[in-house]
């Protein structure tokens, strides 16, 4: 079974065209893979599926514009993957 | 279909949130300016308008499946297909159906037949927000009404 990561990784690379190499578990979405919001949709839709979870983008993007949280929180690749850990288990439990 | 207002949709024919569909009526004019220009001697629908005519038929798809506390906004087109020629006078039946609603985003499929047969069709990704304002929602439930929006349905799924 593929980690976490690999699959978000995967999901990365077909939906944005980017080297599957490239991308890191220290890659920023957006600051280091170039990812726009746009296309982020097209990832959190792949993601959401793949997982059978549905990431809260919209409290993530206020906690982030209310300077409450950091965008490397959420949009950090392993710190991405955490937090879909983390609702995978909620799901779960 | 009032064209030059941007209002693209009839009604609201069925709304069933349990399997996430909406279907939807309009008719094309008999005459529109838009047809002086697209073209002169062979008036056609724009194809952009029929796309449109899909987003509108989604968006109120959203607002059912959201309970009205968001707004769509068109943010993105995939696999769109012209696949025949639309004209003046011709009824329309659009159906959309939501494949994720995620959060702050939704994914339809939508269609539209003319006569039975598939005139186009597409996949289409909005942007969901709250309503900006106390008269933007107003208007929203304005429309509803004239488009005689089914609001039992909000009972159900």
């Amino acid at each position: 079974m593929p980690s976490t990561f690999d699959t978000v990784a995967n999901i990365i690379s077909e939906t944005c065209d980017i080297p599957r190499d490239t991308i890191k578990p220290e890659s920023h979405a957006i600051n280091d893979l170039g990812i726009d919001s746009l296309d982020f949709l097209d990832i959190a839709f792949a993601i959401d599926k793949a997982f059978g979870i549905k990431m809260p983008l919209e409290q993530w993007t206020q906690e982030v514009n209310d300077g409450k949280a950091t965008t490397e929180q959420y949009f950090q690749l392993n710190n991405l993957c955490a937090r879909i850990d983390e609702l995978v288990a909620a799901k779960g439990a | 279909m009032r064209i030059e207002y941007f209002q693209l949709i009839d009604r609201i024919v069925d709304l069933n949130l349990a399997d996430k569909t909406i279907r939807t009526e309009a008719r094309v004019p008999d005459a529109s300016t838009i047809f002086e220009g697209h073209f002169p001697g062979l008036p056609l629908m724009p194809g952009v308008l029929l796309i449109e005519a899909m987003a509108q038929t989604s968006g109120w798809l959203i607002i059912g499946a959201t309970r009205f506390t968001r707004m769509p906004f068109f943010a993105a087109l995939k696999q769109a297909k012209l696949r025949s020629f639309v004209t003046p006078g011709q009824s329309l039946s659009l159906t959309a159906q939501l494949l994720h609603e995620g959060s702050g985003f939704a994914m339809t499929k939508a269609d539209i037949r003319c006569d039975g047969k598939l005139a186009c069709n597409a996949e289409i990704t909005f942007r969901l927000v709250e309503f900006p304002n106390p008269e933007f929602r107003a208007n929203m439930d304005k429309m509803a009404t004239l488009l005689e929006f089914p609001r039992e349905a909000l009972a159900h799924g």
